[in-house]
């Protein structure tokens, strides 16, 4: 109970962290299930997502500002996932595809340096989740890390509720099941790829966005987020919704009370971590239906 | 991931067994010019220093240490089918262990290479014990964890100075208590023998049986079982052997730059190295070796001139290279050979 007392605001971080690598990741998982695209430029959306809190929100937050710039990160977040899939449908090979999609990440990197500089810019939280708030045992909490863990919560139900529940998802699944036989009952499925990849997409920037108060914005935090998801999306197994989830809280909680509990071997535990359960369970935690994870 | 369907054809030239006559003519006249051209390229490297400026022959040792670094790449990735983000950790570990040695015990060079390559061959045999018992994106990313896991490594060691690197390393002598090197054109005279004793071990491996085993799990590693081939001691050997040049360049690499970082072992140049490989033609020695030569020269060179927008050129040349180089650098020569040799009979792509 003591131990609790003390890490319970760790942990509490963890799930902050968590909720937003969880957003950004499931999007690379999303990706790489129906498409068999690995978005290796998926950290440089991420990273759009915080330069758009910068541009929006840097000369001083409001709320209406902030529904803007998360409105604005999703769109044009939609726009480069669609791009991406107009560029990488030709392109079925996974090394080619690691080229294409890293090149277009280090044109994006250098661009953004181009425009914002190569220093740190720190994005505002909106003024109304500023705050803090007594929580667990009493001491102050900042407001905006629970909203972090509500969004993460319910962008994570809602996803699920569409994937499982709804036409679309239906017609999503069955695409991944079997594409030709999709194509065959009259749906085109180069769309719903194309719409996958720019919902994806579009996550990926708004959980960019959202994680920018965290995480500030800064050249380099693109390769950061993109690794963060990668080891997220191949604990969990790779095109598996559970197991992004997963994934993305056993990260959240490794990088904030396993950092805490570990001081000395902070740097080593997440990609630690990530050696074992792929040497234990290749295909990660909870593989996907159609798990891809054993290679081609 | 689908790494054998498109290099398999490219190394089909020397599995393939093409009928007597006319097409073995043709073989074989193409292989002398291969040796030719090898032979020019050579001279060309070796008369570098006697007209060029030393900043351009710095760039060359960069370029051919790198090199190597790449061909190490290609061994795992373009030969055996096992694509690659961990041969940093070697190279690391051959430049960090070759700086000791310069540091603390002797500045001679071959003691340098023989140590950094041993110490990279023990690390790759143990990491690879494990690694190559997976496969595909799975190996991908146990890779990428032991690059990062090294390069953590170096950046929380005392002894190899941190996050701030080793520096201070003597220049490297040739001969034992000889003059140190200070000239860059002495230098890469160095690094040029390491970079074509390393290209000539792996070229002397992929045309063993040995290479032919890599390219038969690369192609499919089932049958190559069935027949009874012992599969993962093959990986295991091919995994080794390329860890072991990796550190051999990781060692030109201090000779030449006479400092080591934890940035030499970044998941930057990983990810460049990987794209190299494909940017060359995976499956190809010469390839990428050509394609690690026009990246450097981008990084470096064309990425200053053009203040400092490199990372926007090699992105783009990557990216069109995706689109118009479907086989890398070393597909060109295969496309002009195949209109060639299209008449001739049983010479077509199987």
């Amino acid at each position: 109970m003591e131990w609790l007392a003390a890490n319970a605001v760790t942990m509490v971080n963890g799930l902050a962290l968590g909720a937003v690598l969880f957003i950004v990741a499931i999007g690379l998982s999303l990706v790489f299930g129906t498409m068999d695209v690995l978005n290796l430029a998926h950290g440089s959306i991420a990273l759009i997502g915080a330069y758009v809190g910068v541009a929006v929100l840097g000369g001083g937050a409001s709320s209406a500002l902030s529904y803007a710039a998360v409105l604005i990160a999703a769109m044009i977040g939609l726009l480069a996932g669609v791009l991406l899939a107009v560029l990488t449908s030709s392109v079925t090979d996974h090394l080619r595809q690691a080229m294409l999609t890293l090149g277009v990440s280090m044109i994006v990197a250098d661009l953004l340096i181009l425009i914002f500089g190569a220093d740190v810019k720190a994005v505002p939280p909106p003024p109304a989740l500023a705050g803090t708030i007594p929580f667990l045992f009493g001491a102050p909490y900042p407001v905006y890390r629970l909203v972090m863990i509500g969004v993460g919560i319910v962008i994570g139900i809602g996803l699920w509720l569409v994937l499982e529940k709804t036409q679309i998802g239906a017609i999503v699944r069955a695409t991944v099941a079997d594409r030709a036989m999709v194509e065959a009952i009259g749906v085109r499925t180069r769309l719903v790829l194309a719409g996958v990849f720019g919902g994806g997409a579009a996550l990926a920037a708004v959980g960019g966005l959202i994680a920018a108060p965290l995480l500030g914005a800064q050249p380099g935090n693109d390769n950061l987020i993109l690794l963060y998801a990668l080891v997220i999306v191949v604990i969990g197994g790779l095109g598996s919704f559970r197991g992004a989830a997963v994934g993305a809280l056993l990260v959240g909680q490794v990088q904030t009370v396993g950092v805490s509990l570990l001081a000395g071997y902070a740097s080593f535990l997440m990609f630690a971590v990530m050696a074992a359960v792929l040497l234990i369970k290749p295909a990660g935690l909870l593989p996907g239906k159609h798990g891809h994870a054993g290679g081609h | 991931m689908k790494v054998g369907s498109d290099v398999a054809e490219q190394t089909g030239e020397s599995a393939a067994v093409g009928p007597p006559g006319s097409t073995s003519d043709a073989r074989r006249s193409r292989r002398w010019l291969g040796l030719a051209l090898a032979v020019v390229a050579l001279a060309v490297l070796a008369s570098m220093p006697f007209w060029m400026a030393p900043y351009p022959i710095t760039l060359m040792s960069r370029i051919l240490a790198f090199a190597l670094l790449v061909v190490s790449v290609d061994l795992l990735t373009g030969y055996t089918g096992l694509p690659t983000l961990g041969q940093v950790a070697y190279f690391g570990a051959g430049a960090y262990t070759a700086g000791l040695i310069g540091i603390h015990v002797t500045n001679n060079a071959f003691v340098q290479l023989v140590a950094g390559t041993l110490v990279a061959a023990i690390l790759a045999l143990i990491t690879g014990a494990v690694a190559v018992r997976t496969k595909g994106f799975v190996f991908l990313m146990v890779t990428l964890a032991i690059a990062e896991l090294a390069h953590k490594q170096a950046e929380t060691m005392g002894l190899l100075g941190g996050s701030n690197g080793l520096s201070g390393i003597p220049a490297i002598a040739i001969v034992p208590g000889g003059q140190p090197l200070r000239l860059a054109g002495l230098i890469y005279f160095w690094v040029l023998f390491v970079f074509v004793l390393g290209v000539v071990l792996s070229l002397t491996l992929v045309h063993s049986p040995l290479g032919r085993s890599m390219r038969g799990i690369r192609d499919g590693e089932a049958r190559m079982r069935a027949i009874g081939r012992r599969t993962y001691l093959v990986k295991l050997v091919a995994y080794t052997f390329a860890g072991s040049l990796a550190g051999m360049a990781g060692t030109a690499w201090v000779a030449q730059a006479r400092f080591v970082s934890p940035g030499d072992m970044a998941f930057s140049l990983a990810a460049i190295a990987l794209l190299s490989v494909v940017f060359g033609g995976a499956g190809t020695i010469w390839g990428p070796i050509v394609a690690a030569a026009i990246v450097i020269v981008i990084r470096d060179y064309v990425g200053t001139l053009a203040d400092g927008r490199g990372g926007t050129i090699l992105g783009v040349v990557f990216v069109l290279a995706v689109f118009f180089l479907p086989r890398g650098i070393a597909g060109l020569r295969r496309r002009n050979r195949a209109v060639a040799a299209a008449p001739v009979a049983g010479e077509e792509s199987r």
